[in-house]
């Protein structure tokens, strides 16, 4: 078994080629992290009007880079490390296959990196959302439909790691509640990557000039299909990262597996369809159509978040009393480990994605209410605090944690880590708030000028200019808190004290 | 712990008190608001339209073209751009183009009255944002979407473009005049 490490401060087999392969796909998320996180300052100081610094032709072409970089490189990327540690690492196991797990690291990063070249290019000023007939470089849709490709390959080892830990009785019992999790995060996203390659499909080919365009609400019925039910593999994965934060810093158990478990199948069995709240003001589909996916099935999803709101506060304040902070009904919290990033990050994320952006979400996806929402600067509101203060600070905080047991090195600079969830968990949600706040009063997302362009001009609220303007504030103070982890976590790789084995 | 084997029997542990009520409380808020969303279709006053039908890019000019031409009532410009002014008879069907980066025509319309309102495009998607209502309703070519309309208010509305829709779609504002 020379494949095998032994882990100094956990005690778990660590399998080398799964060890590499989480390496490999963790550094390529920060890399696009810096690189997205680069583009979201100079697109901060854009929108933020007072400062405006872009041109329109290059603030459309960083945004439409931004979204990917964010949205699809940085998280997936992240997710495939998440998904080899939940099932190779945790379970005791060796990795299934693991040169498939290199085939699905080579087709994410040459698709990652056709799609971000061609965008810098100027081949594809068309958003994350590249809706038909406004067209882009075929290479781009080629790109995507690698990156998917190669993201459904990491779910698969994901799957043969599980039957092969099963099989070889690495583990006994049932699989723990974070490689549920996962798992859950897995069918999720290979029902909405598989979308993905089936609309960007026929519109690489339409692209290439083979086939006539296909309809217009096809393609954002199917996209979305892909475009937010994604987001719910970042739900869910961030869901079981909050539980194993809650193990690793307080020491948590949860409350009721069995409840938290039916939440994650809640979360497959009806999040998928909820993706048509995007469709909510679009001609095509009737109201009773769009009631019908957008309620019922949406809020069995909710109820599902609704579910882990409990659980996750709850199993901490449980740990906390047991270490014996158990003095009127908030000791626990006061005496939790706040000087811990990976617990700060924890209770950050939690507030930022359950507040904020759950309930927001919720709000627009009414379909009266979405008639205020779809569209404005609301829209951006709503996803910055769920998948920036909810997702991304959740994988950061985790990361805290992934640097020490697999690069077996000591968190660099150690007082920055510790006040970093606070310098970016914070303004996030700030930026998040005074930007649907300016949503509110009608400013539009994806505008390089909410005052237009010379034909006719268009007056604002007064809140709109100082909502934009602590939105641009708190923006760029995040962005500061982003790169600080960035440059932590390069650091560690670099000059972090190595973790020699016992 | 969460990241460790669970041993069997976890499935008939009992649920406490608590998370019965948390529970209990979610799923009667979640039931309440999936009813209300339908419900609102028969007892509010502004729910999306219902009526939309397919129609040829083409056809859909030909007929937006033929309704500013009939009902043309003067010109106005701001900046390079130029627009008709058209003022349609209550209650009768108007038509607002969107294309790479215009909407046309400039509507005068009557307040209290109704009008049907015929939004699409004749090239990539557009999003109708009447501004400062901000109400929002997509521009989809291919499809012909009829919304309903009686404004309420007397005054000069901005239609800003809130679907991205190439180079200049920060500069695609129009106007709706209501007297």
């Amino acid at each position: 078994m020379s494949n095998f490490r032994t882990c100094s401060i956990t005690g778990l087999k660590v399998h080398l080629p799964a060890e590499k392969l989480i390496k490999i796909n963790a550094v390529t998320a920060i890399v696009f992290l810096l690189v997205g996180g680069i583009l979201g300052l100079l697109l901060v100081l854009t929108r933020w009007q007072a400062v405006h610094i872009l041109p329109p032709e290059f603030f459309y072409r960083f945004l439409t880079l931004h979204g990917i970089a964010m949205l699809v490189a940085w998280i997936i990327f992240w997710e495939m490390a998440a998904l080899y540690l939940t099932s190779a690492i945790l379970l005791n196991s060796r990795l299934a296959v693991p040169w498939v797990g290199w085939l699905q690291y080579l087709l994410m990063l040459v698709g990652g990196g056709m799609v971000a070249v061609i965008i810098l290019l100027g081949g594809a000023d068309v958003m994350f959302t590249s809706y038909v007939p406004l067209k882009a470089h075929p290479l781009y849709y080629l790109g995507v439909i690698l990156f998917a490709v190669g993201a459904i390959l990491g779910c698969v080892v994901f799957f043969a790691t599980l039957v092969v830990a099963k099989t070889e009785g690495t583990y006994s019992g049932s699989l723990p509640l974070v490689t549920y999790g996962a798992a859950a995060a897995a069918i999720i996203a290979i029902i909405t990557l598989s979308h993905g390659a089936i609309v960007f499909i026929p519109t690489l080919l339409w692209s290439a000039g083979l086939i006539p365009p296909m309809d217009a609400e096809v393609y954002r019925l199917i996209f979305w299909g892909f475009g937010h039910s994604s987001q719910q593999i970042n739900v869910c994965t961030m869901v079981a990262v909050w539980y194993m934060l809650g193990t690793l810093t307080v020491g948590s158990t949860p409350v009721n597996e069995k409840v938290c478990r039916t939440a994650f199948v809640l979360y497959i069995l009806f999040i998928n369809i909820a993706s048509e709240h995007h469709i909510l003001v679009d001609p095509g589909f009737s109201a009773a159509h769009k009631s019908w996916n957008t309620s019922y099935f949406m809020h069995l999803a909710v109820l599902a978040s609704m579910i882990h709101a409990f659980s996750v506060p709850a199993a901490l304040e449980v740990a906390l009393r047991k270490k014996g902070y158990t003095r009127g009904t908030f000791e626990w919290l006061k005496k939790a480990p706040w000087g811990n990033p990976g617990f700060s990050s924890l209770f950050l994320s939690l507030v930022g994605f359950g507040f904020l952006g759950g309930t927001t979400g919720v709000i627009f996806g009414t379909e009266q209410l979405n008639i205020l929402s779809h569209n404005n600067l609301r829209i951006p509101g709503h996803f910055h605090a769920t998948v920036v203060a909810g997702t991304t600070l959740a994988f950061m905080g985790a990361t805290y944690y992934v640097l020490p047991l697999i690069f077996q090195r000591e968190v660099a600079f150690p007082g920055l880590a510790k006040i970093q969830p606070y310098l970016f968990g914070i303004p996030i949600m700030l930026f998040s708030t005074f930007m649907m706040v300016a949503g509110g009063f009608g400013v539009s997302r994806r505008s390089a000028d909410m005052y237009g362009s010379g034909g006719f001009s268009v007056e604002y609220s007064p809140i709109v200019d100082i909502s934009l303007s602590i939105m641009g504030i708190s923006g760029v103070v995040a962005c500061l808190g982003g790169a600080a982890f960035c440059v932590i976590s390069v650091a560690t790789l670099i000059i972090g004290k190595k973790i020699v084995a016992k | 712990m969460s990241i460790t084997p669970v041993p069997p029997g976890w499935w008939k542990m009992p649920l406490h008190k608590e998370e019965k009520w948390w529970i209990s409380i979610a799923l009667v808020w979640c039931i309440a608001i999936t009813i209300a969303m339908p419900a609102w279709h028969f007892v509010g006053k502004q729910n999306s339209s219902q009526e939309y039908y397919t129609i040829s890019t083409e056809d859909y000019n030909t007929l937006a073209e033929e309704f500013m031409e009939k009902y043309k009532t003067g010109v106005e410009t701001a900046g390079d751009w130029e627009w008709d002014v058209v003022t349609p008879p209550p209650g009768s069907d108007i038509y607002l183009r969107s294309m790479q980066w215009k909407w046309d025509p400039i509507l005068k319309l009557k307040k209290g009255e109704t009008y049907r309102l015929h939004l699409s495009s004749i090239d990539v998607l557009h999003g109708l944002s009447i501004h400062p209502l901000n109400m929002n309703f997509e521009a989809v070519p291919g499809w012909d979407y009829v919304l309903t309309i009686t404004p309420t208010q007397a005054k000069e509305y901005r239609i800003i473009c809130n679907e991205f829709c190439g180079a200049d779609h920060h500069g695609m504002i129009g106007k709706i005049i209501v007297e």
